[in-house]
């Protein structure tokens, strides 16, 4: 995938935070790129950063902010020169869009769902209280929510029904992307499996493209494009599809995918002892090295990202 | 290993202990029959307004050794009745025995042996932990309920029992607070609680869901060890097939209120018999990049209320096979089309 | 549990703290210094107590201010070593002895009252005594003679006669120190004054001692009220009373609410309820009225008043603040793990469920004590204050039913209000903070 190509592109993100207990590094030096009418997942444990790398992107930033630099170019216009206005004017919710962790326990409960999906399109003066009712219902019916819903209270709604109106929400101002956090952690399988039917319909009828932020190694594979694994504010692996789920690259990624437990195949799950680095002093060198099976000697040092068939690892493994 | 229980009246009945005799399978620890629980629906606090109908009719058998997986979405009255064979609801209709005798008929003594007698993990695991004791405190409580007055009994009980679930080196984790452990070591100092007045059956609730992948299996292996070292029983309540499967023998399906299939996991994964499981079975993913391309087949609708479930079979109005005139009238029982395969489906009449 | 260091990152906690162990350290000072008994002697003294302060004499302090010193009070004593006594055996039965009192006066205004006091040993016969007035300037004034009893008071200010006698229209206590005792706008004439004081005693044995309290305007750090008591005992003893008061009410009160609440909220039901509707009821009645009406039928003893108030409090609107966070709490996972381990109810309430709200408990209860000590004042400023303590609320009252205000001792009236306002802002400013700590969501503010 060559650069320009590519909807979305960041590089040399940083996000840090100031805490009580220091500096928590939870974007450390991202590299990424998203490109049209495709879905990437963002693969990591919890603590990983990969939350703190969609409010980067988003600038949706807490007051205790210490750095945040790098560059993001959205369909070439560079972002992070923009001013907060102006971004949030032209950018957030119109160009890029968020359905947040818990996204379904998120909808004001006074609010009509109409009118909380409808309300982006007026808050960004993109139509009137009309039209964006009219463009809330189209979304309704996108994602798969009888419109006569539009007039319930969020309390009325199924968890799976809230949850798709959170993502109609995210939806109604037609952006070129949107991330998804953890879109169906809180939900039955059988709910789950739904929501993605409505991810993959959609990714094909509105051309969307998807940025999907999970734990749920399984679940990922089911809107999967490419896969970007992140480990301790870091992305270690990036990888299509067809190469993550059948042989992945990264040491880390191999001993995750060895420990998803399979339904329809017969294989022992392992676990990787250890826990990951704190985000508050990470170590140098290969943040991965102390659990890792394959370390040797040229680990102390920190790994650069290296090309393998097409797709990146950060391993030295593959130098 | 343990604890000298005998003399103490508190600790242990000992008509419960006769019953428990060294064979395996000669009497099943846990027996339900029919088991419903029933919530009462009140209307401005006084008037009837139905019931909700958690538990609606289960019967299982469950001995010493054996593990079981609960497997249903949420809504489908699982958490009832692992609540209820924890002695924290009263059954409405239908038996709870334990050891052969019915729970509800216990004493207040007695009640307290069972309580020790059933250990609980829980799903949160820094819920699961009072934030301000450390967690030895936390180990210790068990034993101080039940009547465990010396201390240095109680010391050497939660060594034991903290090397038993491999936090070791223990004065590392003795007097920590849960807020300073990671969720595999909060999730294990649960276990361990569970474990510390010597149970035989463990109930765990959705024991990893709120772990990280890579820790999971950690922690379930851990239970598993534990099931074979003390000949526990352990019902796995959980909505995740695939974890289930490589930790339980047998894998029990519950949809509103009922058991719908009981069977062996490799017979259920091979061979399910209740279109829900299938349904169930089908949308569960495996890593696999052809998921992407494809659309799941799910069943439409919801899972039923509660409070007024569809008549005869629950599944009826989302089943692809329902047979007019009979799903919709009248509930079927459990049939057994296979050897110890149950699915009461009409189906397989 | 909590870091509590944290404190000293909020500025206006470490000002209410510092207030705060300056009261205490007051406090144990009073009570080492002055112990309770005597306190209360000399609180409830009268003329024997007191007798050489002036009346509401303001605070030394307020000179301060002044461009001229306001005088303050001059003691000299026969047993003073400035204090020249002579002894002169004249026959076997008269005996001369005599006096010098010799002070420097350096102020411009006149003090309020002379008096000197007499105290003398004798069997039978009185001594007789004779005072005479030497002033910087060389005038010889004769003040008078007269014969003692064992302990006599001579008014010198009260002497009519003496006033008579001298030039002017001056009272004696301005016209001995007058300058020019006839000018427009009198002031007092600077500098070495000497009182010679000539006594015959007619035993052998007998013996004469003498004082000359001249009284100032001011006296003392704190000044002084109507019946001449140092008012610096009253405020120095309100210090511990009114933290005594405060925190054992607030300590009290929210203890027991906390309790109560908690156990209405684990039972839920018909407990829950009935205490809900006793909490209902109770924020309706008025506190202070009741107070007052205690206080005024039955018994005003500082104590009572403390057990009432906390009775009426404990109903209060706390019930409901920490009825729903236990409401919260109830639900953790770990109350229901530990019911299936087989805690009792009363093992899940104390062990369990308080100890997650003790850290609510804290700045709830420093935040009260502000309340409780301002009710004490204002029973006493209503007359309904416990009749034997000195509390600040008494000496206000006492300023008020004096027309302190009206008179111009303000000080009266404003060292115990200043000193309640500061115990408030104290206990205010630490609550604040601590309830910014403790509770996490108004961090930052």
């Amino acid at each position: 995938m060559s650069d320009n190509n590519a909807l979305l592109r960041v590089e040399d993100l940083r996000l840090y935070f100031r805490t009580r207990q220091g500096v928590v590094q939870a974007v450390d030096g991202v590299d990424f790129r998203l490109g049209y009418n495709e879905a990437v997942v963002v693969l990591g444990e919890s603590g990983c950063g990969k939350t703190s790398l969609a409010r980067a992107v988003l600038r949706l930033l807490p007051r205790n902010v210490d750095t945040y630099s790098g560059r993001v170019y959205l369909n070439g216009t560079e972002l992070m020169q923009m001013g907060n206005e102006e971004f949030r004017r032209n950018v957030r919710w119109v160009k890029m869009s968020m359905v947040p962790q818990a996204a379904m326990n998120a909808l004001n409960p006074v609010l009509r769902v109409g009118e909380q999906v409808a309300e982006p399109m007026t808050a960004h003066y993109l139509a009137g209280k009309e039209e964006a009712l009219a463009q809330a219902r189209r979304m309704f019916q996108h994602v798969g929510v009888p419109v006569d819903f539009l007039n319930r209270y969020a309390f009325e709604l199924s968890g799976g029904m809230r949850q798709r109106a959170a993502l109609a929400m995210a939806l109604v101002t037609m952006p070129n992307m949107v991330f998804l956090d953890e879109p169906t952690s809180a939900l039955d399988v059988l709910t789950q499996a739904n929501i993605f039917n409505v991810l993959k319909r959609i990714k094909k009828d509105l051309e969307v493209s998807f940025i999907l932020i999970t734990h749920d190694i399984a679940t990922s594979s089911e809107l999967a494009d490419r896969v970007a694994v992140m480990y301790a504010g870091q992305i270690v692996e990036v990888s299509d599809a067809r190469r993550f789920f059948s042989d992945p690259l990264h040491p880390y990624s191999r001993m995750l995918m060895a420990s998803v437990p399979r339904l329809k195949v017969d294989q022992e799950p392992t676990f990787i002892t250890g826990h990951p680095p704190s985000l508050l002093g990470p170590p140098t060198g290969c943040r991965f090295a102390d659990r890792c099976p394959s370390r040797f000697e040229k680990c102390m040092e920190e790994p650069p990202v290296f090309e393998e068939q097409g797709h990146e690892v950060k391993c030295w493994l593959y130098a | 290993m343990s604890v000298d229980v005998k003399g103490r009246e508190d600790v242990r009945d000992e008509a419960l202990l006769d019953q428990l005799g060294p064979e395996r399978r000669n009497g099943a620890l846990l027996s339900i029959k029919d088991l419903k629980v029933w919530f009462e629906l009140k209307r401005w606090g006084f008037l009837h307004a139905g019931y909700v109908r958690a538990v609606d009719g289960v019967s299982f058998d469950l001995h010493r050794g054996e593990a079981i997986g609960i497997v249903g979405e949420s809504g489908c009255g699982k958490t009832t009745l692992m609540k209820t064979i924890l002695g924290l609801y009263e059954p409405t209709e239908g038996e709870v025995a334990f050891a052969g005798s019915e729970v509800d008929a216990f004493g207040s003594r007695q009640m307290r042996s069972y309580r020790g007698a059933v250990g609980y993990v829980q799903q949160d695991p820094y819920g699961a932990l009072p934030p301000f004791m450390t967690v030895e405190g936390i180990l210790e409580e068990p034993m101080k309920i039940h009547g465990v007055s010396d201390a240095d009994e109680r010391k050497q009980r939660i060594r034991d029992v903290m090397a038993e679930v491999k936090m070791t080196p223990m004065d590392d984790f003795l007097d920590k607070y849960p807020h300073m452990l990671s969720g595999g070591q909060q999730q294990r100092v649960v276990i361990a609680r569970a474990m510390m007045l010597e149970p035989r059956l463990i109930v765990a609730d959705e024991p990893v869901s709120m772990l990280d992948a890579s820790v999971r299996v950690e922690i379930l292996r851990l239970l598993q060890g534990l099931q074979a070292s003390h000949d526990l029983a352990v019902i796995y309540i959980t909505h995740d097939l695939s974890t289930v499967r490589y930790f339980s023998e047998y894998i029990f399906v519950m949809y509103a209120g009922k058991l719908v299939e009981k069977a062996r996991v490799d017979e259920l994964l091979a061979n399910p018999l209740h279109p829900y499981t299938h349904a169930l079975l089908a949308a569960t993913p495996d890593p696999d990049y052809r998921n992407a391309l494809t659309q799941k087949t799910v069943p439409p609708g919801e899972p039923p209320s509660l409070v007024n479930p569809p008549p005869g079979c629950r599944f009826h109005p989302r089943c692809p096979h329902m047979i007019e005139g009979l799903c919709d009238v009248e509930e079927p029982p459990d049939f057994e089309p296979e050897p110890d395969h149950f699915a009461a489906c009409w189906l397989h009449r | 549990m909590r870091n509590l260091r944290e404190i000293l990152q909020y500025p206006t906690a470490i000002i209410g703290l510092i207030i705060i162990l300056g009261l205490i350290g007051v406090s144990i000072y009073a009570v080492v210094a002055l112990p309770y008994s005597e306190a209360i002697r000399l609180w409830r003294g009268g003329e024997d107590v007191w007798s050489k302060n002036p009346k509401t004499a303001a605070p030394t302090w307020v000179n301060l201010f002044r461009r001229q010193d306001l005088p303050a009070t001059i003691k000299v004593s026969s047993e003073d070593e400035s204090v020249e006594k002579t002894r002169e055996v004249v026959t076997e039965d008269m005996t001369d002895i005599d006096f010098f009192f010799t002070f420097d006066y350096l102020y411009h205004g006149f003090p309020r009252e002379i008096s000197i006091f007499f105290e003398t040993q004798y069997d039978e016969k009185n001594p007789h005594v004779s005072m005479t007035w030497l002033t910087p300037d060389g005038r010889e004034i004769r003040i008078g003679s007269m014969s003692l009893e064992r302990s006599a008071t001579y008014r010198v200010s009260q002497d009519s006669t003496l006033q008579r006698r001298l030039p002017g229209d001056l009272p004696p206590h301005q016209a001995l120190f007058a300058a020019d005792p006839e000018a427009e706008n009198p002031e007092a004439l600077q500098g070495p004054y000497t009182l010679q004081v000539s006594a015959k005693v007619f035993e052998p044995e007998a013996d004469v001692d003498a004082e000359l309290v001249m009284y100032g305007e001011v006296h003392g750090i704190a000044g002084t009220d109507h019946r001449r008591r140092d008012l610096s005992v009253a405020l120095l003893w309100g210090t511990p009373i009114a933290l005594a008061f405060g925190l054992l009410a607030a300590v009290g009160t929210s203890l027991t609410t906390m309790i109560i609440a908690g156990v209405g909220t684990w039972f839920g039901g018909w407990v829950d309820g009935l205490i809900q509707r006793i909490t209902e009821v109770n924020l309706i009645l008025p506190t202070l009225p009741i107070l007052i009406m205690v206080g005024t039928f039955y018994s005003r003893s500082l104590w009572l008043m403390l057990g009432v108030l906390i009775l009426l409090s404990i109903f209060g609107g706390g019930i409901k603040t920490y009825r729903a966070i236990f409401l919260q709490v109830k639900e953790s996972p770990y109350i229901e793990a530990a019911q299936a381990y087989g805690a009792s109810d009363a093992r899940v309430i104390f062990r369990y469920l308080i100890p997650r709200i003790i850290p609510m408990l804290l700045p709830n209860l420093i935040t009260l004590v502000p309340g409780f000590v301002f009710t004490e004042a204002a029973l006493a400023l209503l007359g309904l204050g416990d009749p034997i303590l000195p509390t600040w609320g008494k000496v206000i009252n006492d300023a008020r039913f004096n027309g302190a205000l009206y008179q111009g001792n303000y000080y009266w009236m404003l060292e115990p209000s200043v000193l309640l306002m500061i115990t408030g802002l104290a206990f205010s400013l630490l609550g604040f903070s601590l309830d910014r700590i403790f509770n996490p969501r108004l961090r930052g503010m």
